[in-house]
């Protein structure tokens, strides 16, 4: 298979806020919305460095909702951040009326997605967020691998005219992407191609993905890897053409079943191509305290995880 | 500032009066009720306060002034002053709530509506929107004010605190709040069903300059209102005008109560409430 060299772990947030600066650097109309996290959610450098486009918006998330809505209609591009759970969860009906209805160009930076924000427990570890965002007509949504693509998706998101949802992540993980990549919004990347399974994974299961691609290839299993870093609009024509390839597939992710990569390939798939699947995913529960390797061990959400379903399902190929 | 306006505001209010009802009744669904408590000082902001090009209406309210309606329910007297006053034609008015039209039940901005300039309907959010377009004004150095409307019931939603606290916060005193408050929501009087107390007090508390208009249906308070705000703004505080009216106001059967906040006449009532209003020189708008 293909080799990817980690160069150094580094978190995804702060792939996005070093995207956030560069393209404010690039254009004055952007902006950048906090609601009491600016550190958290990386947008402290493009705060230092463009005081009058930073707004602070205190915790009152749903209200910054509706101002970036406002900015927006007047000819800026703002991003909001926030914890994942209160950026969308908690503002679902400010984002659908003043964001996805109102057909505002606001991004939304979903910072500490998922069970990897860790110790904080459930109430934070959202893991329904890209079923709500999903589920609004014209929403696009990014879920990026590492810190290299979530910069790069972020100058796309940046370019890109309409309502963007973009999910990153709190901890360090594998840096692994070119560091010079162009994103292109609703393109699936091919990391592997293989021949036996294809693996469609997003956000921090990318990594895990290859990791369980090396473990197979020793095993003679031979594994199509692809990043759906854009989960929607969905790269459809890239997902049948690999699943009638190797005519079986597996989807993971860091959120639950209900609405997630895995239902929406489903769905897909049920349509143009039907083929044998599992999943890789939260489930249908809540997380729980712990670290972040240990949750992720614990759900499943591991090389090991996708190893484990990727032989499930080629026992029913 | 006013006085040689009178005589429009009068026929203007008695025209669109008359659509309001006749709207709701075609449409046999909408929100008469606010929407008449609304007209009197609606019709002031449209003919006569607010700084904007009907024929060259733009979301962005580039070098405009711009209105925001956070209590989306009260689309018949939003889209009654939008064509009494240029934004859209008259006989637009015939296609409310009908399947297919522009003007649906709660503003929607995909059908290019001029004058509409944000999607509403799920209260409470307007306001946050307003203060934003007043901060992207601010920041574009334009001088121009952002109107919102807000119902009084709507002030029980906690989104509309938040966004006193922000415009307050950031002295957006570009931004122009109107409450219409007629002490009635869908359950019974806003006292009981919500208890929202002092609002004066409330929005001053919250930093805001506030002015009470204590007759919402005088002409000349309304005008006083308007002159009282646009004097307050610039001086570093959003201002609030509370403007004290009945709901159902011009129609005798629809007033004072809660009963006709979203319900509409039938065709027997519509009758009965137009002989109650005053035609006017401009006409009813065309079946």
């Amino acid at each position: 298979m293909k080799k990817y060299i980690d160069t150094g772990k580094k978190d995804t947030r702060s792939g996005f806020g070093a995207g956030l600066h560069e393209a404010g650097k690039a254009d004055e109309r952007i902006m950048a919305l906090a609601a009491d996290l600016v550190g958290s959610v990386k947008m402290d450098d493009f705060a230092r460095d463009f005081p009058e486009r930073y707004v602070e918006c205190g915790i009152a998330e749903a209200n910054m909702v509706g101002v970036a809505a406002g900015l927006a209609i007047t000819g800026k591009i703002p991003f909001i951040g926030s914890f994942a759970e209160f950026i969308s969860g908690r503002v679902y009906d400010q984002v659908r009326q003043e964001v996805s209805y109102g057909n505002t160009n606001v991004k939304i930076a979903s910072s500490h997605a998922g069970l990897t924000v860790g110790e904080d427990g459930a109430t934070h570890q959202t893991m329904e967020d890209v079923a709500l965002m999903r589920a609004l007509p014209g929403m696009v949504v990014i879920c990026p691998c590492d810190y290299n693509q979530t910069k790069a998706a972020t100058l796309a998101a940046a370019k890109y005219e309409g309502p963007v949802y973009l999910r990153f992540g709190r901890p360090a993980v594998p840096n692994f992407t070119d560091a010079d990549q162009t994103f292109e919004i609703g393109k699936a990347i091919v990391l592997n191609e293989g021949t036996d399974a294809t693996v469609f994974a997003t956000g921090h299961l990318v990594w895990e993905a290859l990791q369980a691609c090396e473990q197979l290839e020793q095993e003679g299993i031979s594994l199509e890897v692809i990043d759906i870093a854009t989960i929607k609009p969905l790269d459809e024509a890239a997902v049948v053409a690999s699943a009638r390839k190797t005519g079986a597939v597996v989807c993971a992710e860091e959120h639950n079943m209900a609405g997630g990569l895995g239902e929406l390939v489903a769905g897909v798939l049920a349509a143009q191509a039907p083929t044998p699947m599992e999943y890789v995913n939260g489930g249908d529960r809540f997380g729980q305290t712990g670290t972040p390797a240990e949750l992720m061990s614990k759900y499943g959400l591991s090389a090991e995880g996708i190893v484990a379903a990727v032989k499930r399902v080629l026992a029913r190929k | 500032m006013y006085q040689d306006k009178k005589s429009l505001f009068v026929s203007m209010a008695n025209q669109a009066r008359r659509d309001i009802v006749r709207m709701v009744g075609a449409a046999k669904s909408g929100h008469p009720g606010g929407s008449l408590s609304s007209t009197d000082f609606l019709t002031v902001l449209f003919s006569a306060v607010m700084k904007q090009d009907a024929e060259h209406f733009t979301r962005d309210a580039k070098g405009a002034d711009a209105f925001i309606l956070s209590a989306g329910h009260i689309t018949p007297i939003y889209y009654s002053m939008l064509s009494l006053n240029g934004y859209i034609e008259r006989s637009e008015l015939a296609t409310f709530r009908k399947f297919g039209t522009r003007l649906q039940g709660h503003p929607c901005v995909h059908g290019g509506v001029k004058g509409i300039t944000q999607a509403s309907g799920s209260l409470g959010q307007g306001l946050s929107a307003a203060a934003g377009m007043a901060l992207g004004k601010k920041m574009d150095k334009e001088d121009n004010k952002i109107y919102v409307l807000m119902g009084d019931g709507e002030c029980e939603e906690g989104q509309i605190w938040e966004a006193a606290i922000f415009a307050a916060h950031h002295k957006l005193d570009n931004l122009i709040g109107m409450t219409d408050w007629n002490n009635q929501q869908i359950d019974g009087t806003v006292e009981n069903v919500g208890g929202l107390g002092d609002l004066k007090a409330k929005w001053e508390s919250f930093g805001w300059a506030v002015v009470v208009c204590e007759d919402g249906h005088d002409f000349d308070q309304i005008c006083a209102a308007y002159e009282a705000a646009l004097a307050a703004v610039g001086k570093g505080k959003p201002v609030q005008i509370l403007f004290k009216t009945d709901m159902g106001h011009g129609v005798d059967f629809m007033s004072g109560t809660c009963a006709w906040h979203g319900k509409a006449p039938s065709a027997e009532q519509v009758e009965k409430a137009l002989a109650q209003i005053p035609t006017t020189e401009i006409g009813d708008y065309a079946e």
